[in-house]
């Protein structure tokens, strides 16, 4: 159960070996967590962050074999990992991807993500409390030139989760929308660092903090918010003609 | 009896969960809806007024009980009074006023369900002398999930007895229960107040009182520091008989004044109660208090000050309050001084903190302990307020010490059976009484408390 200074006991992570998943969990069990479920495309490879977990302090540490694509099966992962686990006070939504093809980005990052998360608020509400962080990117905010497909992916997923978040208002259910700016990850090594990056830890002390505050977005760092408000009303003509 | 579906929290108005809500009308109604508990269980919730997650069951189907509210039976030549378990603690204390009967114990509020004070085992002012509420519960009747109706009592079920009372309503849901009020000839208090320098002379101030006085407290400034640590307004009294009274109260001794009610406005911001103002808060009190003086106070003054304003707790604003509340043995005031330290030193205000004695105790996890008890209200936006808290929960525990589980909603659930001993046997009288496990709340799952 969630108490009353907003940490929770059990976790569920969707892109389980990802490093902001890995850090968001291993973060809450430094506080209330002790059991987490990481769930991810292939369970072996999630040894490393299992060990690190159970180093931590947590009690209890599970993987669930989840394909963000496979999405017939997402209803009965959902189940799965209620039945198994009996207690799901934290969801956290972690799974991506920056490149590729178009039309796959937009499947893993958005299409997926809403086939999951609809069966999971409802199961969710179903047990009268939770929440649901969904790790949106400041990309959403404004889509621009230089990746574009990734920004509408997150555009979409931010927009979805702002939407269910009010769906859920009175369920007991919240949802938690994050959006990080630049994070330094295996993802993101080819790329050289911006300024305002944030680290993987960054992201999930921001994570931790929103939860105690009980907020509904959060950025990482916070200047990303008034710089982004900025940058979200500039022209059009303006905006294209910046050097990112 | 209607179905609804709603968002519940405690009086702390922390982590609300959703739950069906039924209202039965009486036992009937009571055994049927047992009989499908459903996967997420049930529980029976009072006027809300634990401040954690005692009264909370998420998902799950949550009797509200403040139906089943009729007094039975006054007898006033026992003296006992039957009463349903919805009943407030406010009515069934009018209904026996008029006799010339109180409570035999009552907590800070009257605005909970004689079912909830049974739960949570309350004390009040006078544990040191008279024990917890149950201490003068004759009998119990509780509606086992098991679909038996059991009557209850010290002497031919102690166990069952011991493992409702104080059992955090997750033995069964009691019905009704018959206790043995106290004779009063007044509605008044008389009530002696005094400052207490320091810590020492609080402790000592309290100590010294125990057998004199029926009722003793110390208001206790937690910001104080230094040689001011633990400086306190101390407030005893007893029953005034009804010689004391004069004027139109000794024409009516039995019957209390009129107070003007308030209202908290429902809509204040976070932030109003910050360590700043809580500190000008504390030195007004403790300067406006006498340095010693007598009065006359009417019961409900006395016993209840904050229930004059409704809705108080919010005024801590949107992220809502959290009630701490420790016991510590005798022999440990070391730790009771550390605790204080701590408390002055944390930037968390700690408001309307409250120091006691406590006596011996029987309830298998009830929370009085021979020693020491301080309970404070902090705000839950407060900085730094878990480690404080967690840190607190370790020094009670290592001496010996426990958490009020009727106001909790943050313990660490590894310090639980360390607090509580005789956790093994309430889990097993429990699971005598409940074998399907079909009483549930977010405490019990926060805690682990049935395993």
């Amino acid at each position: 159960m969630r108490d009353a200074l907003g940490s929770v006991q059990s976790l569920l992570v969707l892109g389980g070996t990802s490093e902001i998943g890995v850090a968001t969990a291993r973060t809450l069990v430094n506080g209330r967590a002790r059991r987490v479920v990481l769930a991810c495309r292939d369970p072996r490879a999630a040894g490393p962050a299992v060990e690190d977990l159970r180093r931590a302090g947590a009690g209890q540490v599970d993987t669930l074999r989840f394909d963000a694509l496979e999405r017939e099966n997402h209803e009965r992962f959902v189940d799965d990992a209620f039945a198994r686990f009996g207690e799901i006070d934290l969801v956290l939504l972690a799974f991506g991807v920056l490149t590729g093809d178009p039309v796959d980005v937009i499947e893993t990052n958005f299409v997926a993500a809403v086939a999951v998360l609809e069966p999971l608020a409802r199961r969710m509400v179903r047990q009268g409390h939770g929440t649901i962080v969904v790790l949106s990117s400041v990309a959403g905010e404004r889509v621009r030139r230089a990746n574009y497909v990734y920004g509408a992916s997150k555009a979409g997923l931010d927009g979805f989760a702002q939407g269910l978040a009010d769906s859920l208002a009175g369920t007991g259910v919240r949802v938690m929308v994050v959006r990080p700016g630049f994070v330094r990850t295996k993802m993101t090594a080819s790329m050289k660092a911006p300024p305002l990056s944030a680290t993987p830890e960054q992201v999930a002390h921001a994570i931790a903090r929103g939860l105690s505050h009980g907020s509904e977005t959060v950025w990482v760092p916070a200047a990303m918010r008034p710089l982004m408000w900025v940058v979200r009303h500039l022209p059009r003509a303006v905006f294209r003609r910046l050097p990112f | 009896m209607s179905t609804e579906e709603r968002l519940l929290s405690g009086w702390g108005r922390t982590a609300a969960t959703r739950a069906r809500v039924r209202t039965p009308a009486g036992a009937a109604d009571v055994a049927a809806l047992l009989r499908h508990p459903g996967e997420r269980g049930v529980l029976a919730r009072g006027l809300g007024r634990s401040y954690g997650d005692a009264a909370q069951n998420a998902g799950g189907l949550v009797l509200d009980m403040t139906a089943m509210s009729r007094i039975k039976a006054i007898d006033r030549a026992t003296p006992s009074v039957t009463a349903e378990a919805g009943v407030s603690l406010k009515d069934l204390a009018n209904a026996l006023l008029p006799f010339g009967l109180f409570l035999p114990v009552t907590p800070g509020t009257q605005h909970v369900t004689l079912g909830g004070a049974i739960a949570a085992d309350v004390h009040g002012k006078n544990h040191h002398v008279d024990g917890s509420l149950c201490a003068h519960v004759t009998s119990l009747v509780l509606q086992s999930p098991a679909g038996e109706r059991l009557t209850l009592d010290r002497a031919t079920t102690p166990d069952e007895f011991f493992a409702t009372a104080g059992g955090m309503g997750l033995t069964g849901i009691v019905l009704e229960a018959t206790l043995t009020p106290i004779r009063i000839e007044t509605a008044y208090i008389a009530e002696q107040v005094a400052r207490a320098p320091d810590l020492d002379a609080t402790m000592e101030g309290l100590a010294s009182t125990d057998a004199s006085h029926r009722y003793s407290v110390a208001w206790i400034d937690c910001l104080a520091r230094g040689n001011r640590l633990g400086r306190s307004v101390l407030m005893q009294g007893d029953h005034a008989p009804v010689e004391m009274l004069s004027g139109p109260a000794r024409a009516k001794p039995l019957e209390l004044p009129q107070r003007l009610p308030l209202a908290a406005p429902p809509w204040l911001p976070s932030g109003l109660v910050r360590r700043e103002t809580v500190a000008v808060f504390n030195e007004v009190y403790f300067r406006r208090a006498p340095v010693r003086a007598e009065r006359l106070t009417p019961l409900d003054r006395f016993f209840y000050p904050l229930d004059s304003v409704a809705g108080w707790n919010r005024v801590y604003g949107r992220r809502g309050l959290v009630q701490y509340q420790l016991a510590l043995p005798l022999g440990s005031e070391h730790a009771m001084r550390e605790v204080l330290e701590r408390l002055a030193a944390s930037p968390a205000p700690a408001t309307l903190a409250v120091l006691k004695r406590f006596g011996p105790q029987e309830g298998l996890l009830s929370f009085p302990l021979p020693g020491w008890t301080l309970a404070m209200d902090l705000p839950a936006d407060a900085p730094q307020l878990s480690e404080l808290l967690d840190g607190l929960d370790e020094l009670t525990a290592e001496a010996g010490g426990r958490v009020y589980l009727a106001k909790d909603s943050r313990l660490r659930p590894e310090l639980l059976e360390a607090m509580y001993p005789e956790l093994p046997r309430w889990r097993e009288v429990r699971a005598r009484l409940d074998p399907a496990g079909a009483m549930r709340s977010d405490l019990a799952r926060r805690l682990g408390l049935q395993k």
